[in-house]
């Protein structure tokens, strides 16, 4: 490429003054300059992220999520100070955490405030409604969230598959109704999505991570993403009814693995109760998935192997979701894996419309598709009462 | 072609912004430290930590204000006898409210002082002594001295605001009656100007003194340091914990008299137990006759008294307030009983 060289120094040069300049401003507004906005009285904030309550030893997992670095002070149980040690140590850049160690005989299905001190005196505190111990890796448990997994995720999901052959045997316009009821099913979960990512957002992470914009960046990108990768896949012509059922089965799985954190994340922490009451409301609930995949296969002659890969691609997540969860918690990967869950629902949305409308004298307005749309949201509605 | 150059340029440059902005939100991590530290729970348990041990517990080299010192300090002032044959004291009192001061180990908050300390010197005098208080205010606020006993309305200390930055005012008055009483500050908002350390402790003594003993001065005080209208930190003297990890050395069948003051703002009440033993109390000390004899005293907000008594048997014994909220937070001590020497 002649001359290629001189043009192209020009364009990376032109591309990076922006850049340069902004280095420079926040150099000298952090360094020489500093003292041109000192208006206000910078104050330290830490957020006590999670509990755990071990062996005679309550361990209080804290990050500085203020605008500077802190030294922790004291630590303090139901606001009685309390010797501990922190580790690595006790001062604490931006973002930095740290483990507060505080030993102390807890009683089992009691509440404890956990207090932390900081160097200018003031008291940060986060609540525990009963305490539990915390769950040690094993087997044991790793069955345990295996089972929940299954009974939450893989199980309703087969059930409501067993609706396909129903289906195959329906007319069109049923046949509308029913894909139509899936995109509603579907437009419940994602917004169901949405309000556990933020949710978990807003009771676990500081407000410095703004939370909402995080869950509303994280849904668009994986939107996005997905909605590239579905028409590369895709190509030139139409979506096949397989294809479309395994994105319908990719978007479930992804929001099943979100659910699955925050299950494993609830028992792991000892929050929840995990009742078989609230097991059947999962069961009954998650069962309308499985529709929502049996509706686009209904049209193809799949093997009974594919079937099984489909239902092993949305429901299992929620088992791996319980033990990433229940083993190694973290606020802002169930943040994210929520919101991923539902971008992806979104995007298997939009498909099934485009692709709906696609076929041939079919229109959007019409009354199988808002029926099924409707009545696809009430259903949903109607089975989360249970959980 | 060009196009293809263009957008790998453009990611390339993106990419570097990110992570350029990366680099501000992940700050570097501290070093962790290796060797391990030891250190004891309220309950005995011993603990061992790689990291750094969070207990309030002061070496004596680290302490601004020394609770030990101030326990047995008393100020009598300049003395001089004046042509009547009375006794007069002077005294120079300067008040402040920029000090930071370390007030429990790693917490460091603004103190407001007279002379420095929270709490300000002790004032001694005897009973019909003449006490003459220099009060200088090199405070940002205004500020007064408010002492309770009996004087003239002027020298109270509530109208006659004192203006920072080198305000002066003379407090003059005799010393009565005998008893222990408190001084602070009386310039509105009187709770803040009080909860950041303004006060101190004025004893009066009988004409016909007290039979002699091991004297100590104890201010029950807290501090509120996260300006929640609820106390943080509660001790005797300031200092969290202080005598508990340096227990107040006495002797066996010595008489031990405290003068006790309760200045500690935003919770109604507080209150003193001694254990193995039991204490003569004088109400406000205005008596010599003790009213009561108890382990257990209740008071309120700026109630005092004196504490009379010996311990037969040599040991360790506990001191703290039993609302046990105040002695988790720091407001507890230990004796420790001395044989007597034969």
């Amino acid at each position: 490429m002649p001359g290629g060289g001189a043009s192209g120094a020009k364009l990376v040069a032109s591309g990076a003054v922006p850049l340069l300049l902004v280095a420079v401003l926040i150099a000298y507004v952090s360094g020489p300059g500093s003292n041109l906005f000192d208006l206000g009285e910078p104050l330290p904030e830490i957020t006590i992220e999670r509990v755990d309550f071990a062996d005679s030893e309550i361990r209080a997992t804290i990050r500085n999520t203020g605008p500077m670095a802190v030294s922790i002070a004291v630590a303090d149980i139901n606001d009685r100070i309390q010797p501990a040690a922190i580790e690595p140590d006790r001062f604490l850049e931006r973002y930095e955490t740290a483990v507060v160690r505080v030993p102390f005989a807890w009683n089992v299905g009691e509440p404890y405030t956990v207090g932390i001190t900081t160097d200018d005196g003031t008291r940060f505190e986060r609540q525990i409604q009963s305490a539990a111990p915390v769950l040690e890796p094993g087997w044991g448990l790793a069955a345990t969230f295996a089972v929940i997994g299954t009974y939450v995720g893989v199980i309703p999901v087969v059930i409501g598959m067993l609706w396909l052959p129903f289906i195959r045997r329906i007319s069109r316009d049923k046949y509308r109704f029913f894909l139509a009821l899936t995109a509603g099913l579907l437009l419940f979960l994602g917004i169901d999505s949405i309000e556990e990512a933020l949710d978990v957002a807003g009771q676990n992470l500081a407000g410095s991570f703004n939370g909402t914009l995080l869950v509303a960046t994280v849904v668009v990108l994986a939107f996005m993403g997905l909605y590239y990768s579905a028409g590369r896949l895709a190509g030139k012509g139409a979506i096949q009814p397989a294809a479309m059922a395994l994105m319908v089965a990719v978007g479930i799985g992804l929001h099943n693995f979100g659910e699955g954190l925050a299950i494993g994340a609830a028992v792991g922490l000892g929050s929840a109760a995990f009742s078989a009451f609230l097991i059947v409301g999962f069961a009954l609930h998650n069962t309308t998935e499985g529709l929502a995949i049996a509706a686009p296969l209904s049209r193809t002659k799949a093997p009974i192997i594919r079937l099984g890969l489909m239902a092993a691609i949305a429901g299992t997540p929620a088992i791996f979701g319980a033990w990433a969860g229940g083993f190694a918690y973290s606020p802002f990967a169930t943040v994210i894996f929520l919101s991923v869950g539902a971008g992806a629902i979104f995007q298997v949305i939009v498909i099934m419309l485009k692709w709906m409308r696609s076929e041939k004298d079919s229109s959007l307005s019409g009354a199988p598709v808002v029926a099924g749309i409707a009545v696809g949201m009430l259903v949903m509605y109607l089975t989360s009462i249970l959980v | 072609m060009r196009n293809t150059k263009t957008s790998t340029m453009m990611v390339t440059v993106l990419a570097a912004a990110a992570a350029g902005s990366l680099l501000f939100v992940l700050a570097p991590a501290s070093e962790a430290q290796d060797q391990e530290k030891t250190f004891f729970t309220h309950s005995g348990g011993v603990i061992k930590t790689t990291g750094d041990v969070l207990d309030p517990m002061y070496a004596v080299s680290e302490v601004e204000f020394d609770p030990s010192q101030f326990l047995r300090e008393f100020h009598y002032g300049k003395t001089s006898i004046m042509e009547d044959g009375t006794t007069l004291r002077e005294f120079t009192i300067v008040a402040e409210d920029h000090l930071v001061q370390e007030i429990s180990p790693g917490v460091f908050f603004n103190v407001w002082t007279f002379n420095g300390t929270v709490p300000g010197p002790t004032i001694r005098a005897t009973e019909g002594d003449l006490v003459r208080i220099h009060f200088i205010n090199n405070g940002s606020k205004s500020h007064t001295m408010h002492f309770h006993g009996i004087h003239t309305a002027v020298m109270d200390g509530v109208f006659e605001i004192v203006g920072g930055g080198g305000g002066r005012f003379t407090y003059e008055f005799v010393a009565d009656p005998v008893g222990v009483h408190p001084y602070h500050c009386h310039v509105m908002p009187l709770e803040e100007h009080i909860a950041h350390g303004l006060y101190g402790v004025y004893i009066v003594d009988p004409a016909e003194p007290r039979p002699p003993a091991d004297e100590m001065v104890m201010v029950l005080n807290a501090m509120d340091t996260d300006f929640d209208l609820e106390n943080n930190f509660y001790a005797a003297n300031t200092i969290p914990f202080y005598y508990q990890h340096h227990p107040i050395q006495i002797n066996a069948d010595e008489l031990i008299r405290v003068y006790v003051v309760n200045m500690v703002e935003f919770d109604s009440i507080n209150n003193l137990h001694l254990h193995g033993n039991l204490y003569h109390y004088y109400p406000t000390g205005t008596d010599t006759v003790p009213s009561f004899y108890t382990d257990m005293i209740t008071l309120s907000q700026t109630e005092r008294g004196i504490l009379e008594f010996e311990y037969q048997f040599p040991g360790k014994y506990l001191f703290h307030a039993h609302k046990v909220e105040f002695s988790e937070k720091g407001w507890t001590g230990t004796f420790l009983v001395k044989e007597p020497e034969a």
